[in-house]
C-alpha cells in the first residue's frame, strides 16, 4: 500500500499506526531472508519510537542518532552517529516512524549494482537472479517488494533513479540544495543529494513536501520557499514543451528499452505534450567528468575513515606506528570499489596532474550544464530513458569497473548540472524487468516533474503492477 | 666573506571569536579535554561546515589594517594530509585566491628611520587539535579543532633577527589595537614559523632556505634566526650546502634541529571546498568594515608628538596597547597646564614602572585619572616631593584612596614652612661642624650633604628647594 | 596517459592505503582502462571555459558568532576503537 492510502486508513482510524508497523515487520520477516533490502536485520526490529505517521526505510548513508549508520562499509562498523541526519529530523518533526535497520546500499555510494555493499548484493525482487541496482539498491528493493512503504536513497550520480528503474518504482532526485545535505555520509559533496524512492507519484510529492527546504547546517541548501508538491500532481500535459534529446538514443543501448521508452514519449505525446527533438552536444563527456569530480571529491571526504576516533582500527602488529595503523585500517577497512575510487580521485588531484585531470573535468562540467540551460530556455522538460538496459544479473558487470561506471550514463548529466530529475516505470521487458523513464526540469521546478509524471502516471498501468517473489 | 639574511614570516593567529570557524562551539581556552566539540568540528561523517561572519570579518580587519589589497571574490580550498589533530584528515583553509594579498607593514629601524616589510597575503583556516605525546602512544585533544585562523605571510623583506622582532612586536601592537586575537604565543593564540636564507652582500638571487618552527616567544624567534644565520653562513663558509628543511627550535640547547627534508613534502592535493559557496566581498562590506578600524599605533604615536609635544620615544612608549594609549591620552587631555612634559614623565616613569612590576596595563593600576592628575598637581606645586609621590602612587594603587587622603593620612605634606624648617637647619648644623668649615673651604658639596641630612630628619617631607636657601644664607652669615 | 604501477603507489601513499601486490597489479590495469576513457576530455578546447566547482550561483552564506551546546563527552568518545580517559589515543606520532 502507498503511504497516501495508509494515510487514508489512518485519518480514518481504520488501522493504527502500530498495525502498520507490525504488519510491515511481518513482511520483513518474511521476504527479507529472499531479498536482502536490509542490513543488519536481526530477529526483531527495534524501531525508534512509534510515531503517528506511515514508517520509512533509510539508506545506510544517512545518520540516525544512536542507531548504526555504517554506509554498508567494514570501516564503519559499528558506527552509531551522535546526531540526527537534518531529513530525519523534519521526517520525525512530521510524525514519520524511522526504522532502525538500514537499507542496503553500495558502500559508500559507489556503485550501481548493490554488489559493493560490505553485506552482500540485494535482489531484484522482480527477478532475484538480478541486481536491484544502486547504490540505492536496498531502498528500491524494499519499497517494490512491499518491505518498505516508501524510502529515503541518496544520488550522486543516478543512484535513486537507476534502481527506481530496475525495481519499477518512483525515484527523484531533487535539485542540488532543495533537500539538506546535513547528515547524510559525503560521497561527492558537489553532486550528492537525498531524495524519495516511492510506489507513485503523489507520496513522493508527499515525502518532497517533508524533507525539502532550507538548513543552517548546510550551506550549500537553498533559502528558497517550498512549494506544495502535491499540489503539482495535476493530470494535464496539454501544451508542455518537451525535449528529446538526440544523444540518449544511440548505439549501446538495449533495443527493449528503446521501443518501450519510444512508445513512452509517444504517450506523452498522445497527452498532448509538444515533443521536439534537442541536442545536449557534451553529453558523451559526462561519465568522464562525473568520475573525476566525484572521486576526487570522494577522496578527499573518505580521508576522515582513519581508525582514530569511530568505525574500525586494524589491530595488526604493525599498527603500532601511525602510518601503519592508517594504511592498514583504510587498506582493510575499503572494499575494492572504495579503494579504486579513492586513488583514482586521490591521482586526479596529485601534483602535475590537477590541471590536466581535475580541472579540466571542472571545466567540461560547465560545457554540460550550459547545454542543459539552453534547452530550458525552449523546453519545460527533458525525457530520456533512465538506464540503457533494464536489470543485470548479479556478477555481469562487476568484474569490469568502466562497464558498470557506463550504466549510469543516462543519470550523470543531472547531478553535474544540478537539475531535479525522476524515475518513473515506462514498462516491462518480455522477461517481465521493469523499464524507467526520466523527466529531468530546470534547477528548482521539481512541479514540472511532478506534473508531467503524474499526468504519464495516471494514464498508464505501470505503477498498479507488483513483483511475485519466489 | 659577509652574507645578507633574508628572512621571511608566517605568522598564525587565533581570532578572538566566541565559536568555531564552521561550527558553534565555544573557543574558550583551557577547557576539560574534547568537552567543547561537535559533530562538525569533529569531523563526524555527514557533519557540514558553516562560517562563522565575524571570522570573516575580523580577518578583514587584519587584513585592511595591514593595507592588504582584500579579493572580490574568495573562496575555501581543502588541503589534504593524514594527521591524527586533524579530524577530517583535511584543513579548510584557501589556496589560490585567499581573503587579501599583496599588503605592507611599516616597521622602524634603529634610528627611527622606517621600513617597509611586504605582506604577501592575509588568509582564512581552521586550527587543528591539540596532542599529547606519551611514550608510546598520543593523546588528542579536539577542543582547539576548528578554531578560526588567520594566516598572515610576510614577503622576504626582513635582513636581521633585529627587524623580524621589530616585525612582530608592531604586528602584535596592530592586532591588539584591533582587538580581534589575544596574541598570546604562550596559548597559542600566536604563532610564528620563519624562512630564512643567505645570500652574499649584494647579490640579487635567493640562497636555499630554512623553515623554523617551534619557537614560543618573540626572544625565541630571535634568538633562533640568529643561530641559523651562523650555521647557515658556517656552512656556506666551508662551500657546503645548505639543505631546504624544516627545523625545529630547542629552547633547551638554543639550536635548531632538522625535522624534514624537502624530499618528503606533502602533495597537499588542495581543491575548491565544495561544501562552502564562494564569498563575495563588495565594496559596501570593505567600507564597513574600514569604519571598525581604530587610529594605529604609528599613527596615534605622530599625532601624540604633534598634538602634546611628546618625543618620537615617549609617544612610542605610551602607543604600544591601545589600552595605554588611551589611558594615556586621557591624562594628558586632562592635564590641565599647556606644557604637558610634567604628566608625560610621570606617565612613562612611575605609572608605567607599576603596571609593568605588576604585569598589567596603565588602566588596569584600577587609579583614577584625575587622581593622578592630582598626584601630579601635588608635586608640581612643591606640596609634596617627588620621592613622598612615589610612595603616594603605590599607596594609591594598592588601598584605591585618593592623593589627597594619603597624603593627610600618612602626614605626607611637604614642609614649606620656613619657622619650622629653621629650626631643623639650626639642629643639623650643630651636629655637623666639619661640614660648614667644608663649605667655607669651598665645597660645594657640603650643602648637598646638609640637605640630605634635614630631609632624613623631617621623613623627606621637607621641601629641599626651601631648606637650600635657608642653608645658604645662614651658612654665608656663619 | 599512461599509468604505471609507481604512480598508483604514491596515490596509494597519499590516500593511506594499503595494497597487497595483487591487488596493486589489479588496480593499475583497471585505472589504465578508466584513465584511457577519461582521456576522451582532452578532445574538447577549454581554455575560454571556466570551470564549476559550485553548480549554483551561491555566496556568502554564514552563521552568527553565537555558542551552541557542543555534544556531551559520552556522545563525542562512545564511539572511539581506542581511549585513555577523555582523550582520542593513537600510535605514537613521530615527527
Amino acid at each position: 500500500m502507498t503511504a497516501h492510502e495508509l494515510f487514508d486508513k489512518l485519518n480514518r482510524k481504520e488501522i493504527s499506526p502500530r498495525d502498520i508497523i507490525t504488519s510491515l515487520q511481518d513482511r520483513i520477516r518474511q521476504i527479507d531472508p529472499k531479498v536482502k533490502a536490509y542490513v543488519r536485520l536481526s530477529d526483531s526490529l527495534h524501531q525508534t519510537p512509534i510515531l503517528s505517521g506511515i514508517p520509512i526505510s533509510i539508506k545506510d548513508n544517512i545518520c540516525t542518532e544512536g542507531y548504526n549508520t555504517e554506509c554498508c562499509s567494514k570501516i564503519l562498523a559499528g558506527f552509531k552517529p551522535p546526531y540526527d541526519a537534518t531529513v530525519i529530523t523534519k521526517l520525525k518533526e512530521a510524525g514519520a516512524t524511522v526504522l532502525d535497520v538500514k537499507t542496503n546500499m553500495d558502500e559508500f555510494a559507489f556503485g550501481s549494482s548493490t554488489e559493493n555493499s560490505c553485506f552482500g548484493p540485494s535482489r531484484n525482487p522482480w527477478n532475484l537472479e538480478c541486481v536491484p541496482g544502486g547504490s540505492s539498491g536496498g531502498s528500491a528493493a524494499a519499497v517494490a517488494a512491499d518491505e518498505a512503504i516508501w524510502a529515503l536513497g541518496s544520488d550522486t550520480g543516478g543512484s535513486i533513479r537507476q534502481p527506481a528503474s530496475f525495481c519499477g518504482v518512483v525515484g527523484l532526485k531533487p535539485t542540488y540544495g532543495r533537500v539538506s545535505r546535513y547528515g547524510l555520509i559525503a560521497f561527492a559533496s558537489s553532486l550528492d543529494q537525498i531524495g524519495p524512492i516511492t510506489k507513485d507519484v503523489r507520496d513522493c510529492a508527499i515525502l518532497m513536501n517533508i524533507i525539502s527546504g532550507f538548513d543552517a547546517h548546510d550551506s550549500t541548501s537553498v533559502d528558497l520557499k517550498v512549494p506544495d508538491y502535491t499540489k503539482g500532481l495535476v493530470n494535464d500535459i496539454k501544451g508542455i514543451k518537451i525535449g528529446i534529446p538526440k544523444e540518449y538514443f544511440v548505439e549501446g543501448m538495449d533495443a527493449e528499452v528503446k521501443t518501450i521508452v519510444q512508445e513512452a514519449v509517444h504517450k506523452l505525446k498522445d497527452l498532448g505534450a509538444d515533443l521536439k527533438e534537442v541536442t545536449l552536444p557534451h553529453t558523451e563527456y559526462a561519465v568522464s567528468v562525473y568520475y573525476i569530480v566525484a572521486t576526487a571529491e570522494a577522496s578527499s571526504n573518505l580521508s576522515r575513515f582513519d581508525g582514530v576516533q569511530y568505525g574500525f582500527r586494524a589491530k595488526s602488529a604493525k599498527s603500532k606506528n601511525l602510518i601503519d595503523m592508517y594504511e592498514s585500517t583504510r587498506g582493510n577497512g575499503f572494499g575494492e570499489e572504495a579503494k579504486r575510487r579513492i586513488i583514482l580521485g586521490t591521482f586526479a588531484l596529485s601534483h602535475g596532474y590537477y590541471d590536466a585531470y581535475y580541472l579540466r573535468a571542472l571545466k567540461v562540467r560547465t560545457l554540460i550544464k550550459e547545454d542543459f540551460d539552453k534547452v530550458f530556455k525552449d523546453f519545460d522538460c527533458i525525457v530520456t530513458p533512465t538506464s540503457p538496459t533494464p536489470a543485470f544479473k548479479i556478477g555481469e558487470k562487476i568484474k569490469d569497473p568502466l562497464k558498470m561506471y557506463l550504466s549510469d550514463i543516462y543519470t550523470i548529466s543531472a547531478n553535474l548540472a544540478g537539475i531535479p530529475a525522476i524515475s518513473i516505470p515506462c514498462g516491462f521487458t518480455k522477461k517481465r524487468l521493469p523499464v524507467g523513464l526520466q523527466i529531468l526540469a530546470k534547477a528548482f521546478n521539481e512541479e514540472m516533474l511532478f506534473r508531467a509524471a503524474y499526468t504519464y502516471e495516471q494514464n498508464t498501468p505501470w505503477h498498479l503492477e507488483k513483483p511475485k517473489i519466489e | 666573506m659577509t652574507y645578507e639574511p633574508v628572512i621571511g614570516l608566517e605568522v598564525h593567529l587565533h581570532l578572538k571569536t566566541q565559536t568555531k570557524a564552521f561550527c558553534g562551539c565555544s573557543t574558550e581556552f583551557g577547557q576539560e579535554p574534547n568537552s567543547q566539540v561537535c559533530p562538525v568540528c569533529l569531523g563526524f561523517p555527514g557533519s557540514l561546515p558553516v562560517l562563522n561572519k565575524t571570522a570573516l570579518d575580523y580577518g578583514l580587519k587584519v587584513a585592511l589594517a595591514l593595507n592588504c589589497q582584500i579579493q572580490e571574490y574568495t573562496k575555501f580550498d581543502r588541503k589534504n594530509y593524514f594527521y591524527p589533530d586533524l579530524p577530517k584528515n583535511y584543513q579548510i583553509s584557501q589556496y589560490d585566491l585567499p581573503l587579501s594579498k599583496n599588503g605592507f607593514l611599516e616597521i622602524a629601524l634603529d634610528g627611527g628611520k622606517l621600513k617597509r616589510i611586504g605582506i604577501r597575503r592575509v588568509h582564512l583556516e581552521e586550527d587543528a587539535g591539540k596532542l599529547i605525546h606519551q611514550e608510546d602512544s598520543s593523546l588528542i585533544d579536539f577542543n582547539r579543532a576548528g578554531i578560526p585562523l588567520l594566516e598572515i605571510v610576510s614577503e622576504p623583506g626582513l635582513n636581521s633577527p633585529g627587524e623580524a622582532h621589530e616585525y612582530l612586536t608592531t604586528l602584535k601592537s596592530i592586532i591588539e589595537y584591533l582587538y580581534v586575537s589575544d596574541c598570546d604565543m604562550e596559548k597559542g593564540s600566536l604563532r610564528c614559523d620563519a624562512n630564512i636564507s643567505l645570500r652574499k652582500t649584494g647579490q640579487q638571487d635567493l640562497g636555499t632556505k630554512a623553515e623554523l618552527k617551534n619557537m614560543n616567544s618573540f626572544k625565541a624567534v630571535k634568538e633562533a634566526l640568529t643561530f641559523e644565520i651562523e650555521r647557515q653562513a658556517e656552512l656556506l663558509n666551508q662551500k657546503k650546502t645548505v639543505v631546504q628543511e624544516t627545523r625545529s627550535w630547542d629552547v633547551k640547547n638554543l639550536e635548531t634541529v632538522s625535522m624534514r627534508t624537502k624530499e618528503e613534502a606533502q602533495d597537499y592535493r588542495y581543491f575548491p571546498e565544495p561544501d562552502l559557496p564562494p564569498f563575495i566581498l563588495s565594496p559596501d562590506k570593505i567600507t564597513e568594515i574600514k569604519k571598525t578600524i581604530p587610529e594605529l599605533p604609528r599613527d596615534k604615536m605622530l599625532r601624540f608628538v604633534k598634538d602634546y609635544g611628546l618625543s618620537d620615544y615617549d609617544a612610542k612608549i605610551l602607543v604600544a596597547t591601545l589600552k595605554d594609549a588611551n589611558f594615556s591620552e586621557e591624562c594628558i587631555r586632562l592635564y590641565s597646564k599647556n606644557d604637558k612634559k610634567p604628566i608625560v614623565n610621570w606617565l612613562i616613569g612611575p605609572i608605567l614602572y607599576e603596571a609593568n612590576s605588576r604585569n598589567c596595563n596603565l588602566s588596569d593600576l584600577g587609579v583614577a585619572v584625575k587622581d593622578l592628575i592630582g598626584l601630579v598637581d601635588f608635586v608640581e606645586r612643591q606640596e609634596i616631593s617627588y620621592l613622598a609621590a612615589k610612595s603616594v602612587l603605590s599607596e594609591m594603587i594598592n588601598i584605591k584612596d585618593s592623593p589627597a587622603n594619603i597624603i593627610q593620612k600618612k602626614n605626607l605634606a611637604q614642609i614649606s614652612d620656613i619657622k619650622s624648617l629653621e629650626l631643623q637647619v639650626g639642629e643639623v648644623l650643630k651636629e655637623n661642624p666639619k661640614s660648614i668649615q667644608d663649605y667655607k673651604a669651598g665645597k660645594g658639596n657640603a650643602i648637598m650633604f646638609l640637605v640630605g641630612q634635614i630631609m632624613k630628619k623631617t621623613g623627606g617631607k621637607a621641601n629641599p628647594k626651601v631648606v637650600q636657601e635657608i642653608l645658604k644664607r645662614r651658612l654665608s652669615n656663619a | 596517459m599512461a599509468i604505471d604501477k609507481e604512480t598508483v603507489k604514491y596515490a596509494a601513499k597519499l590516500a593511506r592505503i594499503e595494497l597487497k601486490p595483487k591487488e596493486l597489479e589489479k588496480l593499475s590495469l583497471q585505472l589504465q582502462d578508466t584513465l584511457d576513457f577519461i582521456d576522451q576530455l582532452k578532445k574538447l578546447d577549454i581554455k575560454e571555459i571556466n570551470p564549476t566547482s559550485h553548480i549554483l550561483p551561491m555566496n556568502n552564506v554564514f552563521r552568527e558568532d553565537k555558542i551552541k551546546d557542543s555534544l556531551p563527552i559520552k556522545k563525542v568518545l562512545d564511539n572511539a576503537p581506542a581511549l585513555e580517559r577523555n582523550f582520542f589515543v593513537v600510535p605514537k606520532v613521530i615527527e
